[in-house]
């Protein structure tokens, strides 16, 4: 899809010819995120799909306590210092950004009077400023009114590296200051096409001037606050235990007026996600729960408990595999998987084409994800690609086998193919989880009769992706063949995803295995189109540019998507939220509410 | 009584090498293992490398084993029990503020434990082989052998599900007043606690029969029967406070195992207790948090070693301990 062909969408959609959710949908199949797509929308002056308000409480409070239960419970409440989703939801219930990422991508105001635009003046014509407007009447939890210097303030904090705060990568490379008591303007040190990472979403999330300011840099360890939240969220914090409970109660004077509909809130952490699941949905006991990495199965046979159900959040979260560019088993300079040689049989491009093709995404459907794993459709065989949502991924091995049998590879005495002497062998590896476990046979079972001998190994978690140096197992050392494992689009804007096929970002002794691309495949063309992308301005040309790229790797085979990762929540029946793939699950937390 | 004061102090000596070694084992070992508390930061693209080599840095990681060793050795002995790399706490709130629900649970049912191998334990022991013994072998024999992740469960669907009568996640801090709160807190305190009784009083009671009846055949309680003794008094006055002796050592050394907490069963009823905040330290890989827990858990083990050894001076006179 190029630039014309994006355009020519963008007007379906002002003439109301396309759905905003279809073009949506469009976009974020082809490996742009959901908040880029509405930024396309944004930027053509297409007003943002107002969510309409399905809030039907008509007073503040009175709705009990809300019961949530997260199997990894938050082990810290600065936002700035939040690692996993577990600590960044913790932190949301009391502290909020400037605005939020709803399940479509569109931008939603929490402590923004409005959203910066090109008609509003908030967006600076060289795409190097915004200037965001603060809601005015705003108070933190201890009555300090809530001004643009906290926003300012925030940026100081984050963006110190002494500090060490993990939300660094959203606060460098710009200067943000106060125009007046409730304007501030970012300034970017180069153009930033995608302006909506500082202060907005879970990296966005803003702690009050007045209670850190002595903590700044080195010091920040030593603030009380980092365990005693005072935000502006509508719940005000009542009490913590790392890695077991988060306590809030109501803020009575919550800035949206008639919210929150609850009275208190509790996050309990700890056990496992399918009592977690059982918890909601069969018995009733809490009202949501995060994270069900359960068998579908399962989760079927609690959801007929008929307390809850399972919530299913689509998300650019992607379980694919990954073929070795480089050979594992040559050691140049003491380093395996070297670039400096090239993989025997996977540089084959009609070994990899096999490969694809001898994946069966239905079955893996079906008999193990169910609904927490949708087969991804299979870009390249089907080239009509925007005419259908029901593309099935291929599986053929007959036409595997003819490939390879054409590409050279004879079926040996064994079964095993060989060419020039070299057998078709691969070592495929992945994580221990029973689902990659499950995948990987059906993978074996197929390559098999194609004539590929595929070898399994599955390394513990904890080794599989840590960054142990020392350790020939970790993902980015890559000392198999192919691996497995799901890859996250964890930012709103795809160019952090889409940097890990970069040649500068080839995983290597000398970067201590912490460059992103492990495969170490490379185009000079896609390196190319990923500088243009960063300096692009036009928000249209830059999103064809990354589905370019994205077609790139996908149609060179040198990944093969496997399913997609919805991410999966138990809730209550008759609890009412709005959920989202792109923040956290607390981004609306204030128009939670309980039908009666 | 013939404990002897050199006696202690030497075993007192003893026992500080041997800690000294245990920290050097669990440091080496935790040292070495796979695995990096920065892992997340590291494994996320949107944090810039910088910030992980930052936080290295700061708690010192950096440096060499045995650097590392010597400096936390020196917290440690002046009570400064290190910095959670997770929470950003100290390790000593960390862990005070799950001791009382460990010592609570399985405090209680360690305490449950004894009171049922005591008596059921002594009572089969004075009527060998009949059906009462019988009956408590063969429940013993199966409760020993059923791990606590099975009942946990099986008490779970039975009671939780089925029946619907008690909640099955254990939740610290209560929010209901006055006797509401005693009722609550013992609802979902029962299934734990049964669950880590029944496994304990299993075993002890295999115990404390065996133990009742190595002395039941000696020549002194046929003695005290002959002289008339009503039967109360021979079993509670001779039979037990003999049998007591080898039952105490094993009640003092299992001591440890409460401060431990219960890895299994707490994480089954997220029960906020030591054991699982040492499981989610491993899986965080917090090792200040791993080390601070299994060094504080030797330390007790090895107390506790050395107080059933003075206590079995103690009750049984006709040991030296010299």
């Amino acid at each position: 899809m190029n630039e014309k062909q994006i355009r020519g969408l963008i007007e379906d959609v002002r003439e109301g010819k396309l759905a905003r959710r279809d073009f949506m949908v469009k976009l974020v199949s082809l490996g742009v995120t959901a908040p880029m797509a509405g930024h396309l929308l944004l930027n053509a002056g297409i007003a943002q799909a107002q969510t309409p308000s399905t809030y039907k409480p008509t007073k503040r409070g009175g709705g009990g306590a809300l019961k949530v239960l997260w199997w990894q419970g938050a082990t810290l409440l600065n936002p700035h210092f939040a690692t996993g989703t577990k600590d960044q939801d913790g932190s949301r219930i009391f502290y909020e950004p400037l605005a939020s990422w709803d399940k479509d991508g569109n931008l939603v105001p929490n402590l923004a009077a409005e959203i910066p635009s090109a008609a509003n003046g908030g967006l600076g014509k060289d795409g190097k400023s915004v200037i965001w407007k603060l809601k005015r009447g705003v108070t933190w939890h201890d009555g300090k009114p809530f001004t643009s210097a906290d926003v300012v303030f925030n940026w100081e904090y984050a963006s110190d590296p002494a500090t060490s705060a993990v939300t660094i990568g959203s606060y460098k490379e710009m200067k943000v200051e106060a125009i007046d008591s409730h304007t501030i303007k970012i300034t970017f040190n180069k153009v930033t096409p995608f302006w909506a990472t500082p202060f907005v979403g879970v990296q966005g999330m803003i702690i009050p001037k007045h209670l850190f300011e002595a903590y700044k840099g080195a010091k920040s360890r030593e603030a009380p606050n980092n365990l005693k939240p005072v935000g502006t969220g509508p719940y005000k914090f009542t009490d913590f235990t790392p890695g077991d409970m988060v306590r809030g109660a109501i803020n009575t004077t919550y800035h949206q007026a008639n919210k929150p509909f609850f009275d208190s809130i509790e996050m309990k952490g700890g056990g496992d996600a399918v009592s977690a699941a059982r918890a909601v949905l069969q018995t009733g006991e809490y009202d949501f729960a995060w994270n069900l990495q359960v068998e579908d199965e399962i989760l079927v046979k609690l959801e007929a408990g008929g307390k809850g159900k399972v919530v299913i959040i689509p998300s650019g979260d992607i379980e694919f595999i990954q073929c070795n560019f480089t050979d594992p088993a040559v050691e140049v300079d003491g380093e395996r998987s070297s670039i400096k040689t090239k993989h025997p049989i996977l540089t084959d491009p009609a070994v990899r084409q096999a490969l694809s093709l001898l994946v069966d995404r239905a079955s893996i459907q079906q008999f193990i994800y169910g609904r927490a794993g949708v087969g991804t459709a299979d870009f390249i065989n089907n080239p009509p690609r925007f005419r259908s949502t029901a593309n099935k991924p291929e599986f053929n091995v007959d036409k595997a086998s003819a490939i390879l049998e054409a590409a050279g590879w004879k079926k040996g005495g064994d079964g095993v193919r060989e060419k020039g002497g070299k057998k078709l062998k691969l070592l495929y590896q992945t994580s221990v989880n029973q689902p990659r476990q499950k995948t990987q046979a059906i993978v074996k079972q197929a390559c098999q009769k194609a004539g590929i001998d595929i070898e399994l190994k599955a390394v513990t978690g904890a080794v599989f992706f840590s960054s142990d140096v020392a350790n020939p197992d970790t993902y980015t050392k890559l000392y198999s063949d192919l691996q497995m494992f799901t890859t996250t689009m964890n930012a709103p804007d795809p160019e952090i995803f889409m940097n890990q096929y970069c040649s500068w970002e080839f995983s290597t002794k000398a970067n201590k295995w912490q460059g992103r691309n492990a495969t170490r495949w490379s185009n000079p063309e896609y390196d190319k189109a990923f500088r243009a992308a960063e300096g692009e301005l036009d928000p249209v040309k830059r999103a064809a540019l990354f589905i370019k790229m994205n077609d790139m790797v996908v149609q060179d085979r040198a990944v093969i998507p496997v399913v997609s990762r919805p991410r999966a929540r138990g809730a209550n029946l008759k609890l009412r939220f709005a959920e989202s793939g792109w923040d956290s699950d607390f981004w609306g937390l204030q128009d939670w509410y309980r039908e009666a | 009584m013939t404990l002897s004061g050199t006696y202690v102090l030497r075993r007192v000596l003893i026992a500080l090498p041997s800690l000294l070694g245990i920290s050097v084992v669990l440091f080496t070992v935790l040292a070495l293992a796979p695995g990096d508390p920065f892992g997340d930061i590291v494994s996320n693209p949107n944090i810039p490398a910088e910030v992980a080599a930052n936080l290295r840095k700061k708690f010192g990681m950096d440096d060499p084993v045995m650097i590392r060793y010597f400096r936390w050795l020196l917290a440690m002995l002046q009570g400064d029990w290190g910095f959670s790399f997770a929470s950003r706490i100290n390790v000593d709130t960390l862990i005070l503020q799950r001791l009382p629900t460990t010592l609570l649970v399985v405090g209680s049912s360690q305490v449950l434990a004894l009171l049922i191998a005591l008596p059921v334990g002594v009572y089969a022991a004075t009527r060998p082989y009949s059906l009462f013994d019988q009956v408590a072998n063969t429940l013993t024999f199966v409760g020993f052998s059923l791990p606590t992740f099975f009942t946990g469960l099986m008490l779970i669907l039975v009671f939780s599900i089925q029946l619907d009568w008690l909640p099955f996640v254990y939740r610290a801090d209560i929010t209901s007043t006055g006797w509401h709160f005693y009722w609550d807190h013992f609802k979902q305190t029962i299934m734990p606690v049964m669950v880590l009784a029944l496994f304990q009083a299993a075993s002890w009671t295999r115990y404390v029969r065996s133990a009742a009846l190595d002395v039941v055949k000696l020549d002194y309680v046929t003695t005290a029967r002959s002289k008339g003794l009503k039967e109360s008094v021979v079993v509670l006055k001779h039979v037990v406070r003999n049998a007591m002796i080898p039952v105490v050592t094993l009640v003092a050394l299992q001591v440890p195992a409460i401060f431990g907490g219960a890895i299994v069963t707490e994480q089954i009823f997220r029960v906020p207790g030591i054991g699982s905040l040492l499981i989610s330290a491993i899986l965080a890989n917090d090792t200040p948090v791993i080390m601070a827990v299994t060094f504080v858990f030797s330390c007790l083990v090895i107390f506790f070693n050395l107080l059933a050894d003075i206590l079995y001076a103690w009750l049984d006179p006709r040991i030296a301990l010299s």
